[in-house]
């Protein structure tokens, strides 16, 4: 295809790309490193019989002069970067000095909120992915052994926790799990104790999100495996049968290393899809023991009446760098058999 | 070819088939209990003393005079005004699916067919493009937005969610063109048409499945969206799944929840109809990309 035809197909695709996700992306860096103008404040002196009084009051016409001037705020540096909001430098290291144990050390740390978050997002991400290829393969072997009828209605009811809105999904399971829904006053009567409750505690809380994840994931790596299973070659496992192997054994030397490929597929985007987690928090109300990255975003952008561009900035730039480490491997990868591709 | 053997009961089946009835309980019941318990009033749907109210509907027949009620529905949709949102979705949704496919197709076709090195760049970049999180993007665009007035309004919003998408749709089209003959449209050329003319007159006429099965993931992206519809849309504006968020601080106060689950089941009733109708093309297009790759 000539270059200028290639162009013209895809010029309004790249150039949304560019405009709406490359640019941004820029256009985020440059907030981290300014911060806002702090309001001119004049303070006046009122006197009356009764003695003076001095009032502060902002000056909105020079605030908004100032703005006009450098509309992004001051220039920062990577002062946001290393602020308590973020890495918190200052604060580790005196942390470090002022405990005894490592134990107290890694808890002070927790209460700054990007390693919260962090802590947060990168436990939910690697236990949700290996549970949902684990738990979707043996699904997709389950019904891949089902009579031909049920196939069908299988895969519609499969299907549902994963088309369904992660906001709507989750606040469905937050209902039932509600000391007053079925599944929490169940969970009550059967401890006998009425003070249970799945939102109070942050490990059940914890728990209660990532159990989310799983039920909201598992469709998609059940489907794809399933697709898979009815690609394995019919000879190879015949051939096996043939050797003496058993079911298991089956399974395990000819269909596995079968779907491979698959698995890979299916971990490259659970990583990313995990990794925004956001919905299920605000669906469950759970900040208070369980924050991720898009959900510190999100409040410093929610922040009052003044969102914190220069925060949020640099809270997404963090994110952009852990994803791009998320991805280095299948990047390499591609890159490597394109070339082998291009080289033969 | 060999049914004896497959119709026969080996223990390894029986626990597949337990397995796979757990699951179907697990993925099932939270939507039909939903389902039920919208048409109950409050004191049934969340009642701690006994799960069975909310089957049979105890208070609901105390209240209302009847074990069904659609009060939550009528409050939703007429007192707290959840058709605007309803409308504002459709819009959102109807546009974005169109402009996302127009480009797509386009771009995707393009990617498809040629051979330079730069293709295989920018199917990298998508990749690299579809792993941000949409919160990041989101909160590079404020202040622009603000700064040009269009905050709030819904073709922002879906201009906005068509970039998004891009990357997935580009992807997902360029590997269903890979898989039409090339020759198709070489020999058409060889006829005398021009690019645009083999596209116009041998691609589109056989390029619908494929065009409707990228429709429908763009069609979830839009609806489920919720980090950039809630960011970007005025109040008067928003669209169901920040509407439903929204409400949930309002009528918790209130005692109205109900309001909010039967919000709640009208958003998800389209979809269940979605899956229903396109079950084999929404499976299909799951496994397009992984299958191949």
């Amino acid at each position: 295809m000539k270059h200028s035809t290639f162009l013209l197909f895809t010029l309004p695709s790249l150039s949304v790309m560019f405009l709406f996700i490359a640019i941004p992306i820029v256009s985020v860096f440059i907030q981290s490193l300014h911060i806002e103008h702090k309001q001119v404040i004049i303070v006046s002196e009122n006197c009356d019989p009764f003695g003076c009084e001095t009032t502060t009051s902002v000056d909105t016409e020079a605030s908004t002069k100032l703005k006009e001037k450098a509309p992004l705020g001051k220039f920062n540096g990577f002062k946001t970067y290393s602020n308590r909001m973020h890495f918190a430098f200052d604060e580790i290291g005196e942390a470090w000095n002022s405990s005894d144990s490592f134990i107290a050390f890694v808890k002070k740390i927790y209460n700054y909120p990007l390693y919260r978050a962090l802590s947060f997002t990168l436990t939910y991400t690697f236990v949700v992915t290996p549970f949902v290829l684990f738990l979707g393969f043996l699904v997709a072997l389950g019904v891949n052994n089902l009579p031909k009828l049920l196939k069908g209605p299988t895969i519609f009811a499969s299907l549902l926790p994963m088309i369904v809105t992660p906001l709507v999904g989750s606040l469905i399971l937050f209902w039932m799990v509600d000391g007053d829904g079925v599944i929490g006053a169940t969970l009550q009567k059967i401890f006998n104790d009425n003070s249970l409750s799945l939102k109070a505690s942050p490990v059940l809380t914890w728990v209660m999100l990532m159990v989310y994840g799983i039920w909201h994931l598992m469709p998609f790596s059940f489907i794809v495996f399933y697709a898979g299973l009815q690609t394995v070659p019919h000879e190879t496992i015949e051939a096996a049968t043939i050797d003496g192997a058993s079911k298991f054994q089956r399974t395990r030397h000819v269909v596995i290393p079968h779907l491979m490929p698959l698995a890979i597929f299916i971990t490259l985007i659970l990583l990313m899809d995990n990794f925004r987690v956001f919905e299920p928090i605000i669906s469950f109300r759970a900040e208070a023991h369980a924050t991720s990255i898009s959900w510190l975003i999100w409040n410093h952008l929610r922040e009052s009446a003044y969102p914190l561009y220069n925060a949020a900035g640099a809270t997404s730039m963090i994110t952009i760098f852990c994803v791009g480490i998320l991805l280095l491997p299948v990047l390499i990868r591609t890159w490597r058999d394109f070339n082998e591709k291009n080289k033969g | 070819m060999n049914t004896k053997i497959e119709n026969k009961l080996t223990p390894v089946r029986i626990i597949a088939f337990v397995f796979v009835a757990l699951w179907l309980i697990v993925a099932m019941f939270p939507f039909i209990w939903t389902l039920w318990g919208s048409f109950k009033v409050q004191a049934d749907f969340f009642s701690k003393a006994d799960w069975a109210n909310a089957i049979f509907g105890f208070h609901t027949e105390k209240q209302t005079g009847n074990f069904f009620t659609i009060d939550g529905y009528y409050g939703s949709w007429i007192e707290e005004e959840f058709w605007r949102a309803v409308i504002n979705t459709s819009i959102v949704v109807f546009f974005t699916v169109l402009i996302s496919l127009t480009f797509g197709t386009l771009g995707g076709y393009a990617l498809a067919r040629s051979t330079y090195r730069y293709a295989f760049w920018i199917l990298m970049a998508g990749l690299i493009f579809r792993a941000m999180p949409h919160m990041t993007l989101v909160s590079g665009y404020l202040q622009p937005f603000f700064a040009w007035n269009v905050w709030g309004i819904l073709p922002t919003t879906i201009i906005v969610l068509v970039a998004i998408n891009q990357p997935f749709t580009l992807w997902m089209l360029h590997s269903f063109f890979l898989n039409i003959p090339k020759d198709l449209d070489e020999s058409a050329m060889c006829d005398g048409c021009n690019r645009f003319q083999a596209f116009r007159y041998v691609i589109i006429p056989i390029m619908w499945p494929g065009v409707i099965t990228t429709g429908l993931f763009s069609f979830l992206l839009a609806y489920n969206d919720f980090t950039v519809t809630s960011m970007l849309l005025s109040d008067e504006n928003e669209t169901m799944i920040p509407a439903i968020a929204s409400f949930l601080g309002t009528v918790q106060e209130e005692g109205k929840v109900m309001y909010a689950v039967a919000a709640v089941v009208s958003a998800t009733a389209p979809l269940f109809f979605l899956v229903m109708f396109f079950q084999r093309q929404i499976v299909s297009g799951l496994t397009a990309g992984a299958v191949k790759g």
